[in-house]
Parts: structure tokens; sequence; C-alpha cells
């Protein structure tokens, strides 16, 4: 896979405070890349950084492109999502568009109406900006990122501001781009986001990389324990302790089953066991 | 520099402009007031009437001095600030444009909609002083218009300076509102007050005058109508005598240094600042 982003050594400072330290990574062409940790641990300001929107320390190479001397060749080739909603809200969807074409050089007589049906704006496309619900703004927001077809797309925490419906929605509409090719990177504090969507995370703390893994590795590399909440029939919940604790596994009685803690990626080696001893386990959830 | 982002940009500022709260009252009060002032401009019989373009253009000078410097200082200081508050600035410069075409398209696209709101006010002006058959010289309004029109963009200018330096509107409006205070009041009085307690000579009180871009746009204003510099006293009838007619240049000259030099000094801000 070739290197479609190249970061090496870069650093942000915003007076004393160091926002971004020593961050090196690279994203393949294809690769949906997340940077996650939380608030305050670097990921805007890297994200930024991407699209020479402040100076910095380091290099940042997109597609061979230096993103310090040729700014605006990098930023053609990516399309930008933002964190923060930040378009006029007194332009109409059509208008902010129409906008963002020109500037991205999109050709006179460009056809909007695919693009809308993708995003599934067309119903929204003559409302004020300042009329849309989050949801829809960020589906301008990335309708407006797509207006080139750029190879890759750039999101800040792009699903901050929505309700569980419009993220499940967004990430719908995500998951079908990374699936058409692009390359993609994303910030989020979700954990949730950052395993549907990304093929690797990387976990920024205090400005710094501090884990480089595929979503499944992450719970192991960061040795995480989980907590597995098993409902169970009234009748096996004792059986199930005993059989449990038999087998050495920290767990406990809890309402209508058990509670048990368990190392990453043992998830399934509870229930596997509890099957083997004839406990049929009603339903779960996990901690 | 792509010019088709910049014309862009221009296109956008416009519309903005001409939807924004602030532009729409001050274009509307100047109209208004440049109305009511060549209406009520008196006669030499003293009857209420429309005066002349040359006792209108006299009239216009001391409204031009105090509404086009709030007009664009305000606007300039509203316009980066406002951008960077709201995110869209950001925005704006996370697409294929440079920092450099961003600046020039939404000053140009200010000074095309304060070159707007002006021409209405001395149109409507102008209109209703043809009508009702006001006599005078309207080649002296018409250059009024010309000198109207670079004031605005010398005070659109410093307002773009403030705008490129702070990170809030409201700080930049309040900082256009205080430089508004300085050249408008503390240029006269202060001048007064300087010349009398340090015993000023003719010429250190006319190079203190230039400084001020008011005080520029007042003497070339008070040039083009009476063709000298008497009525501003001893500096004014120095300048004359000095400069004579190349005094025009100079002056003009002047009020374009008092356009570049802070729009450059804003770029340079904005470049070091960057969009936080």
């Amino acid at each position: 896979m070739t290197d479609m982003i190249e970061v090496r050594n870069l650093t942000k400072r915003f007076g004393r405070f160091t926002a971004v330290d020593d961050l090196s990574f690279t994203v393949g062409a294809g690769e949906a890349v997340a940077l996650w940790g939380a608030n305050g641990a670097g990921k805007t300001t890297a994200v930024r950084c991407l699209l020479n929107l402040f100076p910095f320390e380091g290099e940042i190479l997109v597609n061979g492109l230096d993103a310090r001397r040729a700014g605006k060749d990098v930023r053609r080739l990516i399309g930008f999502v933002p964190q923060e909603l930040s378009f006029h809200d007194d332009m109409s969807v059509a208008e902010t568009l129409i906008f963002y074409a020109r500037l991205k050089k999109v050709p006179d007589g460009f056809d909007f109406q695919p693009l809308l049906e993708q995003v599934r704006l067309v119903p929204h496309v003559h409302k004020r900006v300042g009329e849309l619900s989050g949801g829809l703004k960020q589906r301008l927001a990335l309708a407006a990122a797509l207006l080139s077809d750029p190879p890759i797309l750039v999101l800040d925490e792009p699903t901050a501001s929505l309700d569980i419906r419009s993220r499940e929605e967004f990430l719908v509409l995500l998951r079908s781009l990374k699936s058409k090719g692009k390359t993609m990177i994303f910030s989020s504090h979700h954990l949730e986001e950052v395993t549907a969507l990304a093929d690797r995370v990387l976990l920024l703390e205090g400005g710094r990389l501090v884990v480089d893994a595929p979503p499944d590795q992450l719970e192991r590399r960061l040795g995480w324990e989980t907590t597995l909440h098993l409902y169970l029939p009234e009748t096996v919940i004792d059986p199930a302790v005993e059989h449990l604790e038999g087998l050495g596994m920290p767990v406990s009685r809890n309402g209508r089953g058990v509670r048990v803690h368990v190392a990453p990626g043992a998830k399934g080696k509870v229930i596997r066991v509890l099957h083997e001893a004839g406990i049929e386990v009603d339903d779960f959830s996990i901690e | 520099m792509d010019f088709e982002n910049v014309l862009t940009l221009i296109q956008k500022e416009l519309r903005d402009a001409f939807r924004n709260r602030w532009f729409l009252l001050y274009a509307i009060a100047f109209a208004g007031l440049s109305l009511a002032l060549a209406w009520f401009s008196v006669s030499g019989a003293g009857s209420y009437g429309v005066a002349g373009f040359g006792r209108t253009t006299a009239g216009l000078i001391n409204l031009i001095l105090l509404i086009v410097p709030l007009m664009g200082l305000t606007l300039g200081a509203l316009s980066l600030a406002g951008e960077r508050e709201k995110g869209t600035l950001i925005y704006l410069l996370a697409q294929p444009i440079s920092s450099g075409e961003l600046l020039l398209g939404k000053f140009v696209g200010l000074a095309l909609a304060l070159t707007a709101a002006l021409l209405i006010g001395f149109g409507l002006t102008g209109v209703m002083m043809a009508v009702a058959g006001g006599g005078g010289d309207f080649g002296i309004y018409l250059t009024l218009l010309v000198l109207s029109v670079l004031l605005a963009i010398v005070s659109l200018s410093l307002g773009f300076l403030i705008s490129a330096a702070v990170k809030k509107a409201a700080t930049a409006v309040g900082l256009a509102l205080f430089l508004w205070l300085i050249l408008v009041y503390f240029g006269d009085l202060g001048l007064m007050g300087t010349a009398v307690v340090m015993k000023l000579k003719a010429g250190q009180l006319l190079a203190l005058a230039l400084i001020n871009p008011l005080q520029v746009f007042k003497i070339a204003a008070v040039f083009d109508l009476r063709n000298n510099l008497e009525v501003l006293g001893p500096a004014g009838i120095y300048a004359f005598r000095t400069y004579g007619t190349t005094l025009w240049p100079l002056l003009v000259g002047l009020l374009l240094t008092w356009v570049i030099v802070p729009f450059a000094l804003a770029t340079q801000v904005f470049k070091k600042r960057g969009v936080i």
C-alpha cells in the first residue's frame, strides 16, 4: 500500500502549551485511520496541521506534496468535514454548494443531483443553512467535502454534534465512501465510531502518539479489562457463578444474571464455557 | 494568486455586506443625512430649500468625516474577527485557496460594498439637487465622492488590520471605535492643543496633520472646494504656498499609502497569527 499521507515529527505549540508533540504516522491509500483520544489530546490540532491552517514544526507530505510549501495543492486533494459546523447560515444549501464548488474548481455544468442524493439532501436544497438540523448540516459538510471527488477525506469529530440516529446514518455514509476507496483520516473520542470505521487507530494522549494498532487489537494493547453482564434464567444464576468461579474467572451475582470481568479478546469464551456447561445465556451487555 | 478565487470571494463578500445590518444601517444613515443636509443647507437669503452643489459639498465634508470612517473601520474590524469567531474562516481556508486570495477577496468585496453605499448616498443627494435646480460646480461634488471612497477604503484597511490581529469580533469593534474616536476628535483637538502648547511652526503643524488620514481627506476636500487652503489657517496657507498644485498628488498619494500599508500589515499579521 502506497502512503497517501506521511507525517514526520509533527509538533505544534501554542505559546508554552504543546498541543501535538513529535507525532509521526502514515496513512496508506484507501486506508481509514482514526485519531482517537480524549478532549485536548491534540486530535483537532493534528487535523488542522494536515490542512496547513497554521504554522507547525515537522513535515507533512500528502500524496508526495509538502503541506507547508504546496498548501493549496494539498487542500485540493482533501475534502474536509469540520467539527464545528461553520457554514454561512444565511446561504441556502444550493448557494453553499455552488460557492464551494467554485473555490474547488468544479467544472461549470456540474450535476449536483447525484451528490445530493448520495447524502440525502435533495428535499432540503432550497433551505437556508441556518434552518438545517445538526445532522443535515453535517451531511452538507460531507457533500461540500466531496464536491471535487477528492481522494482523501479529513474529518474532525464528524459526529460529535449528532444524536445517535444521525450518527448511525452518517457512519453508514462514511462506510460507503470507504468501500469506494477513499483514504480517510478522522478524529473521534467515540470508541464505537473508531471500531466501526477505522482500519487503524492512533491513540493520542497529551499530543503524543501512545498506540498505533488495528481496532481489534486496541483493547489487548491497552490491557483493558471489560465487564460483561450476562442475563440468565433465575434458576441457573448460582450454578453459573459456581462454574465460572471454578474456571478462575472474577464473577459476581448481579440482579438478573452475573457480572464477569474479562481480559481483552475473551468475551466469547465466557459464553462458550457456559453453553458447554448447559447454561444458556438470555442476553448480555458490555461495559 | 488565483484571481478566479478572488472574484468568487468578492462576490460573496458583496452579497454578505448587503445582508449585513450594520452596513445597511450605515448606508441608510449616510443617504438620509446627506439628503437632509442638502435640503437644509440654507440659501444666502436664509430660506429653506435645496442648496447648490458647492454649499452641499461644504456641508457634506463634516458629515463624511464622521460617518465614513465609522463605516469603514467597523466593517473592516468585523470582517476577519467575525468569521474567525464563527468558525467560517477556518473552513474557508481549508479549501484550496491561499490566505492572500482570501484577504484580497474580502477587502475588495467590502471596498466595493462601501463604494456602493457612498454612491447611493451621493447619487440620491445629487439627483435631488439636480431636480430642484441647485446650482454650483458638479465637478467638485464628484471629486468629493472620489475622495470619500478613498477615505472609506483607508478606514476599511485600518479596520482590517485590527481584525487580523484579534480573536473576538467584539474586541475588534471596540478597538475600531476607539481608533475612530482618536482619528475624529483627537485629530482636531489634539492638533490645536499641541500647536498652542508646543508653539509649533506651520510646517510642523502640517506634518502632524498629515499623519492623520482624516486630516489628509479634509485638506484635500477643502482644496477641492475652494482651490486654496486659507480657511485651514497657517498650516493650510503654508501647505498651499509650499506645494501649490503638487498638493493634489501628495494628498491622494498619502491616502493611497494609508490604504496599502495597513492592508500589507494586516496580511503579515494574519499569516503570522493563523486562522484561530
